[in-house]
């Protein structure tokens, strides 16, 4: 028996990029919802349940788009040159936010400014990512091995609600993640904006849902044709069921629940995703196996991925272990 | 078709972006492995100014650090936006040796990263150095893995080509090993010591020229200096090594470093002079006879091929490739005299009471960035019009992308580089001016609210008691 390799690395892939969506989500949602917090030590507690992971949660990205190149590079090169806007945005988004987490320090007039950058750059940024998903899910033209499509081909109606989706779903992961990390008022601030976020989050899942198998016949029968929508119909109903728990959650002012259900729904949402591209990695134009690079690229790195990620995983543990607990903000103003 | 147009464009982006990234590694490699150093000697003598040093710098790396992060995040998506059919045709060579800098350099650095920063009261001293000895060595994984792509695409070995046209591996170890990395890692891991060398001399000698007394500025001021007097003269070696493999495997480039025209036998080495391309030949040149000949052949009379043995088009530009070898050099020559120099003062038991020798190293700083932007314009720009070398030019490297869409990410990375990076770089200066106080928390005069500058809520209460606690651990 030989091992599909490709099929192997796309769910590694796979992987990596849920990896990412969760945990950069959480770090960019505390971005988004910045504004919404008031008073420096607030902002500086609700910051610094961040700070020493978010590279960590960073990474991912790192890892998701250079291994995209390593293993599928067709597939990296068609995708980035078609959402080159949407990914540029991204990135400058991302610089933003990134070096406010150390500038922020470094001066008390020019504070505000980097709060701006903090907020500004995580919300662009999840912007972008949801637009950049939008526009793929939609589908890319291609021809030979390249895109065929111009430098706006990604904004469209659809593409606009994925991202606003994301920046409200990301807003629920950072609203949720405060609600686990901090306390006092931080946490009650948390409480309030997550019980607005949670149901916008559920009624915008439920329209890209909707949406997506009306963008064509293929989405349209991976979802509908008998009998596998007995299968695949597990998802929705698994979401309405993490939705309520949710719900619940906030309602009790359980602290880890709301969390735990967010994190369970963007798992659900990314399954979902799967069920509508599978074998495609380019939508309706490039399987995952016309897109791989040869095996002996494949298998050659993954034998790194098979041995360093589970040591990967148990140093972020580690570092998520060493950091565990509330982030207390008396404690930062002797 | 404005195809040539975006081509200028995407490369100047290229250029711009991965220049401005270069600038952070270059200081992160060398101050990672300071600060493990710094670490390390702590908790062996458990003398209070290698503790002070080490929150001293640790505060200046994480700010380096992160514009670091932020800048190659943006280089790995570059090579997809900008140059698709590079990344299509190469991305099975190159891509897994990037996958596994991802995974054995970028996750370590990050995972430990944040422990380094805010954890030592939460894991103890000793975990505490693990953490910061995983920082350093995942900044040199990081440069190992980063520099065999790039030395492949100078050097190609390993590979074969297939249907479709892209290049596929036929052998890993020739692939990573392939001829110019062990000189190219050798040179730029050497690049990033000296970098820090000078910064970390420079600051010491700021403040010594304030206070000649101040213990921590005396302590690294003279580390700086060690550093200066035994590595460049190292990396001047290495520098020589590395272009005598590069006259192996790349004579043109060579031949524009030097500014050789015409293939001759006892070719004189050129100091100075103005490339003219057009003419083929150097103007105003000032050139010592022979000596040409003798560097790059070891022989007196040894036959050096020039640029005009090469078909125009396959012909790097000349001008660049010339002037920045020069600097480089120069630099390297200039950083050899002033370690030269504190051996000296050292000998004389001056070395904390030598003005002049301050003023020198506080000039020559900034130096070690401009040596090293200067050696990867030689390298990169003296490979054109290549990228990989005599298989793939730039030219049908590029992505099929309008040029307005080129142009004006190029415009925002120039305005959002300059004003962030500028920023960070004014941030970093103002650090480096405060001098280093007894106890360092990390806690700048200024900023009174953020004792910790950039520690979390609860480690906080413990930072007061720190120098003490840990000195009793330690000892
Ligand atoms: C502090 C930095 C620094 C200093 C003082 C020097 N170099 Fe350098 N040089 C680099 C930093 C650097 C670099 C940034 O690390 C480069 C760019 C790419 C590379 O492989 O190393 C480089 C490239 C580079 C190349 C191009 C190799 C190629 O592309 O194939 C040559 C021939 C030299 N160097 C030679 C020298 C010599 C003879 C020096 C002695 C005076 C010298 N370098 C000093
Ligand atoms: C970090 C230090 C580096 C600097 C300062 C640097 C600088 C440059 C410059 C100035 C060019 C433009 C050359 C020209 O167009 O004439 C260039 C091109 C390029 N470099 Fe580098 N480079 C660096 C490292 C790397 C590395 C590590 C890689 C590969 C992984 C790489 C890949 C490329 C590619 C693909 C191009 C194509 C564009 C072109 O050739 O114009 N560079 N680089
Ligand atoms: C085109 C070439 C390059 C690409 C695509 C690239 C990519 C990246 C990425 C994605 C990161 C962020 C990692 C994280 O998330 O933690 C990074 C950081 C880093 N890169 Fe690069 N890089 C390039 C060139 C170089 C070169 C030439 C060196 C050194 C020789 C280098 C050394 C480092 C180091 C040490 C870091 C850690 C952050 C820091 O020290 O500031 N990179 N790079």
């Amino acid at each position: 028996m030989t091992l599909d390799l490709p099929l192997i690395w796309a769910g590694l892939i796979a992987f990596a990029v849920l990896a990412y969506v969760v945990l950069d989500g959480f770090d960019l949602g505390v971005g988004i919802l910045f504004p919404l917090i008031r008073g420096e030590p607030h902002r500086d507690e609700a910051m610094n349940s961040v700070a020493p992971v978010w590279d960590g949660n960073e990474t991912w990205l790192v890892l998701g788009g250079g291994g995209l190149l390593a293993v599928f590079p067709l597939a990296y090169s068609i995708i980035m040159s078609a959402l080159y806007v949407p990914i540029i945005v991204m990135l400058l988004a991302l610089v933003f936010r990134g070096v406010a987490f150390e500038f922020r320090w470094k001066t008390q007039r020019g504070k505000f400014l980097w709060d701006w950058a903090f907020a500004g750059g995580s919300t662009l940024a999840a912007l972008a990512q949801g637009v950049a998903l939008g526009a793929l899910v939609q589908g890319i033209p291609v021809v030979g091995r390249a895109y065929a499509g111009g430098w706006w081909g990604w904004l469209t109606p659809f593409s606009i609600l994925t991202g606003v989706a994301l920046v409200i779903g990301y807003a629920l992961l950072g609203a949720t993640w405060l609600i686990l990390k901090t306390e006092g008022h931080v946490q009650r601030r948390a409480y309030d904006i997550a019980f607005w976020v949670a149901p916008a989050t559920l009624l915008l899942i439920g329209v890209v849902s909707l949406w997506t198998p009306l963008l064509n016949t293929i989405y349209m029968q991976r979802w509908f044709a008998w009998p596998q929508v007995l299968l695949v119909g597990v998802v929705p109903l698994a979401v309405l069921g993490t939705g309520y728990l949710l719900l619940r959650g906030l309602t009790e002012r359980r602290e880890a629940m709301p969390f735990l259900a967010s994190l369970l729904l963007f798992v659900l949402c990314f399954v979902g995703l799967g069920i509508s591209f599978f074998p495609h990695l380019v939508p309706n134009s490039v399987t995952i196996w016309e897109a791989a690079a040869p095996d002996n690229s494949l298998s050659f790195l993954l034998v790194g991925g098979v041995v360093l990620i589970p040591i990967i995983l148990a140093y972020t543990a580690y570092a998520y272990w060493v950091f565990r607990g509330k982030v207390n903000a008396a404690g930062g103003y002797h | 078709m404005d195809s040539s147009d975006a081509l200028t464009l995407a490369r100047l982006q290229f250029a711009f972006t991965v220049s401005a990234h270069i600038i952070f590694p270059a200081f992160s490699i060398g101050l990672a492995s300071f600060l493990a150093v710094l670490n390390g000697l702590w908790l062996a003598t458990a003398r209070a100014v290698f503790l002070d040093l080490f929150n001293y710098w640790k505060k200046i790396f994480a700010v380096v650090f992160g514009m670091g992060v932020v800048s190659g995040i943006v280089m790995s998506y570059q090579f997809g936006t900008n140059w698709s059919v590079f990344s299509d045709k190469v991305g099975p060579v190159i891509g897994p040796l990037m996958g596994y800098e991802v995974l054995s350099a970028f996750f370590l650095e990050a995972g430990f990263l944040g422990v380094m920063l805010f954890g030592r009261e939460r894991v103890g001293p000793k975990l505490h150095l693990l953490a910061t000895l995983m920082v350093a060595l995942g900044t040199f994984m990081s440069a190992f893995w980063i520099l065999a792509v790039n030395s492949w695409m100078q050097t190609p070995a390993g590979y074969a080509m297939n249907d479709v046209g892209q290049f596929v591996v036929t052998d890993w170890w020739a692939v990573i090993f392939n001829p110019s990395l062990p000189y190219r890692l050798v040179h730029m891991v050497l690049a990033a010591y000296l970098t820090t060398a000078f910064v970390v001399g420079a600051v010491g000698a700021l403040h010594l020229l304030r206070n000649r007394t101040h213990a921590a500025a005396r302590v690294m001021f003279s580390m700086a200096m060690w550093m200066a007097a035994i590595v460049a003269p190292v990396q001047i070696m290495a520098g020589d090594f590395h272009g005598l493999n590069t006259l192996e495997h790349q004579p043109a480039k060579v031949a524009a470093m030097e500014g050789h025209f015409e293939t001759h036998a006892g070719v004189p080495l050129v100091l100075f002079g103005i490339p003219n391309a057009a003419a083929g030949r150097i103007d105003y040149r000032v050139a010592i006879p022979n000596l040409g000949s003798l560097i790059l052949t070891h022989e007196w009379d040894g036959v050096v091929r020039g640029l005009n043995e090469w078909p125009a088009d396959q012909r790097p530009p000349v001008g660049i490739v010339f002037w920045s070898f020069r600097v480089m050099v120069g630099i390297g020559f200039a950083m050899l005299g002033l370690g030269v120099w504190s051996l000296w003062m050292r000998y004389r038991r001056k070395l904390y009471d030598a003005p002049w020798l301050y003023r020198a190293a506080i000039l020559m700083g900034p130096s070690g960035f401009a040596a090293v932007l200067a050696g990867w314009m030689v390298t990169e720009v003296g490979r054109q019009p290549y990228t990989v070398y005599g298989l793939l030019t730039t030219a049908d490297s590029a992505s099929p992308i309008a040029a307005a869409a080129v142009a004006s990410s190029l415009i925002a990375f120039i305005v959002v580089y300059f004003a962030l990076f500028g920023s960070g770089t004014f941030y970093i200066l103002r650090l480096m001016n405060q001098p280093v106080h007894g106890h360092e928390t990390g806690l700048p005069p200024e900023q009174p609210i953020r004792a910790g500058g950039i520690m979390p809520g609860p480690v906080m209460a413990a930072t007061h008691v720190l120098p003490a606690t840990e000195q009793g651990a330690s000892s």
